[in-house]
């Protein structure tokens, strides 16, 4: 059927199963925009900012699993996307950008609104297109939704000049898609599952660290029964919180800079350790070359190029962890390692005031994150980077995949906001929470009113020191107590709130909180919550930047700590 | 250790572009790069010289296969390959001096493509390490200008580097279990 561009690339997101897609329209792409009225099959969400797009985008990815689309109009709409490009590339969101560009005559000239987006977006995407004829759209987006989405997910861009969307051609969607240069791990190799079975069957203080690989391959289940086979105390990733409920017995929350001290003892005493769906990352594993160097390291992930890249594995078994965790489920025997999780049970206990929730008059985030979590444990809730991130990784308890949406990779501030957005409009009905900082929320909370045009009725919660929390907290810590550039004079959020007509309220003492979050949920549109917390919290516990897991730090004596 | 690394990749606007900016990205140095057709319409062949331990050189390996337009890579260093590249080096040389020169230019099995009063252009097609010796023994005439192609690479015997060969056991072994490839024929079809 023959069709102008813009017509094939509405109908190309209709047969990739695209329901929304966030957007801001400009020059070069009008011609598309132009047709969008005939394919209201497609909602578009105008954003407020291209950046908040692609964090919207993002957020719908992480809430539904499914692929999530931002639109951006050419140069400084394009590269405003550059920020969540590489975030989804970070965190391997399945995730589809969409560029406009100017005419096919114009590129390469420096015209009114020209940049080299593909150019530019080389280094953060898994791939990228510049689509030079109409014709060449529907085989373009079909193999773009399939890379996104396949093997480790992650962004695809595709950059269209402004006359590619006028140019008509025949639309033929195409039943397959075949990529000779791409062709994503499936099953594990029979003779390293068999192997690692029987290092895993040897072991005697084994622990298994879950990745964002567990939610992105939909694997929580299959992790789930490894798991109970073997016997294996679990640490998460930041990233991969919820892939086994906290609530677990085997369940021991995240290890990492900001891990508890069960956690990063047990990962450091463990002989054998077993990473499913992750990348090891410095953030998770603390100075790689003395991390537990004596253990036996099996390391199952979809992408070759995450073995052997900062630790040398073991036993490398490249796989979908969705079809190679049951392989090895079979494989293993059926073990329970009473004596070393009861060692880990007592370094948790030994270590248990290290991450406590401060139990004194002031109002803490660790407080509040622990009553929002408890008074409404099945909210998706999504975190912006810092201080407030770490303590919700640490006190929430996430029992399901896609229930913790939170910039991993990248740490991008001002993630929360639209990835709020975006992960309620994949999930309509149903409870999200925001956690921000007072820094990182200012710096895209433009896309309040976008919540207020969409009906999202996301509630933010505001964590409110007047400080950059986590910079401060190092420059305490390893910079002698030298402030400089972290205390921040805030507006008053209230009246911002009501300047979107958003209803707002502000929480000052700890009695207040449980009301608060009561009133939230029962609004039926967005709020905003104004938590003024204690200035000066720390995060604790904590491997410092370049030290060995082994190396964790509580807290220094308690009243010291209050007394600040 | 330089490793010869051979890449098969799409011929499509942009390819050598990701591949550059994956090696400055990841900081694998370079030595040297040649690009050029091959018996497969649409593939491209680049012969990449890496300096590196074997770690990095595998990591540069496995860096390439993530991108899309990269269709097979091998490590030719192992195995039993003709190694060349071509020189054209432009000497100064009267026509007195020029019996020396030629004299040379026949002991490196080289050639001369271009002859003037004062100079001539010696081409030579010969392994990296034959190249400089020859380079090196016409510098006391005085070298001109001189340019040089880097390394192209081709296994010995039967075995061959294309997209349609499937790998030597051996290399299949180390995809599988170190995993680098999962199982199956070219090209994967999506389900």
């Amino acid at each position: 059927m023959r069709m102008s561009g813009a017509d094939i690339v509405l109908e190309c997101l209709k047969r990739l199963g695209v329901d929304t897609v966030f957007g801001y329209p400009g020059g070069v792409v009008l011609p598309l925009y132009d047709r969008w009225p005939s394919h209201p099959e497609v909602r578009h969400i105008l954003v407020r900012h291209e950046q908040g797009g692609g964090h919207a985008a993002e957020g719908y990815a992480k809430a539904s699993g499914k692929l999530g689309v931002a639109l951006a109009t050419s140069g400084p709409g394009a590269t405003n996307l550059v920020t969540a490009i590489q975030d989804a590339m970070m965190d391997s969101v399945p995730t589809l950008f969409i560029t406009g560009n100017v005419a096919r005559n114009l590129l390469g000239k420096d015209g009114f609104q020209e940049a080299d987006i593909t150019g530019i977006t080389m280094p953060a995407v898994k791939h990228n297109y510049l689509v030079m004829r109409a014709e060449d759209l529907a085989y373009t987006f079909a193999e773009a939704g399939h890379i996104a989405t396949t093997g480790r997910p992650g962004p695809v861009h595709i950059d269209i000049p402004k006359d590619v969307f006028l140019e008509e051609a025949d639309f033929q969607w195409p039943e397959r898609v075949s990529i000779r240069g791409y062709r994503p791990a499936t099953t594990g190799h029979p003779g390293q599952i068999k192997r690692a079975a029987e290092i895993i069957d040897r072991a005697e203080r084994p622990v298994v660290i879950g990745g964002h690989g567990v939610i992105l391959a939909n694997a929580a289940e299959e992790f789930r029964a490894f798991v109970e086979k073997a016997g294996l105390p679990v640490l998460n990733t930041l990233l991969g919180l919820g892939g086994i409920p906290r609530d677990h017995a085997l369940s021991y929350g995240m290890l990492g800079m900001h891990g508890s001290f069960e956690a990063n003892l047990a990962a450091s005493n463990a002989d054998v350790i077993i990473g499913i769906g992750m990348r090891m990352d410095d953030r998770a594993l603390g100075r790689f070359q003395d991390f537990n160097p004596t253990a036996s390291i099996i390391h199952m992930d979809v992408d070759p190029a995450e073995h052997n890249k900062n630790i040398q594995a073991t036993i490398p078994i490249v796989a979908d962890v969705k079809l190679a965790l049951p392989q090895l489920t079979e494989a293993v025997q059926q073990r329970s390692h009473v004596e070393w999780i009861r060692w880990i049970d007592e370094t948790r206990a030994e270590h248990a005031h290290s991450m406590a929730v401060p139990s004194g008059p002031e109002l803490s985030v660790q407080h509040i994150v622990t009553r929002i979590s408890e008074m409404s444990p099945d909210a998706t809730i999504v975190t912006g980077v810092g201080q407030h991130q770490m303590w919700a990784a640490q006190h929430m308890k996430f029992s399901r995949p896609h229930q913790l949406i939170t910039s991993g990779g990248l740490g991008t501030m001002g993630f929360e906001t639209p990835a709020a957005l975006g992960a309620q409009v994949a999930r309509p009905g149903e409870t999200v929470w925001t956690i921000c900082g007072d820094g990182g929320f200012q710096m895209t909370l433009q896309e309040l009113a976008t919540l207020v045009d969409a009906r999202a009725p996301v509630k933010l919660a505001i964590m409110n020191n007047g400080y950059l929390g986590m910079v401060r907290q190092w420059q305490e810590l390893f910079y002698q107590d030298n402030y400089v550039s972290v205390a921040m004079a805030q507006p008053d959020f209230l009246k911002l709130a009501d300047a979107y007509g958003i209803h707002a309220l502000r929480v000052t003492a700890k009695e207040q909180v449980d009301d608060a979050i009561r009133e939230a949920e029962a609004h039926p549109g967005p709020v905003i919550i104004d938590f003024q917390v204690e200035a000066e919290g720390n995060v604790w516990p904590m491997v410092p930047a370049g030290a060995a897991l082994s190396e964790t730090i509580g807290p220094p004596a308690r009243p010291a700590e209050v007394t600040r | 250790m330089k490793h010869t690394v051979v890449a098969l990749v799409e011929d499509r606007p942009g390819v050598l572009n990701r591949v550059a900016s994956l090696f400055r990205r990841r900081g694998f140095n370079i030595d040297s790069l040649a690009v050029g057709t091959t018996e497969e319409q649409g593939i491209s062949r680049m012969t990449i010289v890496v300096d590196g331990a074997d770690g990095i050189v595998e990591q540069v390996e496995k860096q390439l296969y993530k991108l899309i337009d990269v269709v097979k890579v091998s490590d030719l260093t192992k195995e039993e390959a003709v190694l060349r590249e071509l020189a054209l080096i432009k000497v100064r040389c009267n026509t007195e001096r020029r019996r020396d020169v030629l004299d040379i230019v026949e002991m490196f099995r080289a050639q001369v493509v271009d002859v003037s009063p004062t100079s001539l252009i010696v081409q030579v097609v010969a392994a990296e390490d034959r190249v400089n010796a020859l380079i090196e023994n016409l510098k006391p005439f005085g070298i001109r200008e001189l340019t040089r192609t880097g390394r192209v690479a081709m296994a010995r015997g039967s075995a061959t580097t294309t997209v349609h060969e499937r790998e030597s056991a051996e290399v299949q072994r180390f995809h599988s279990e170190s995993g680098r490839l999962p199982e199956g024929d070219l090209p994967y079809v999506s389900k």
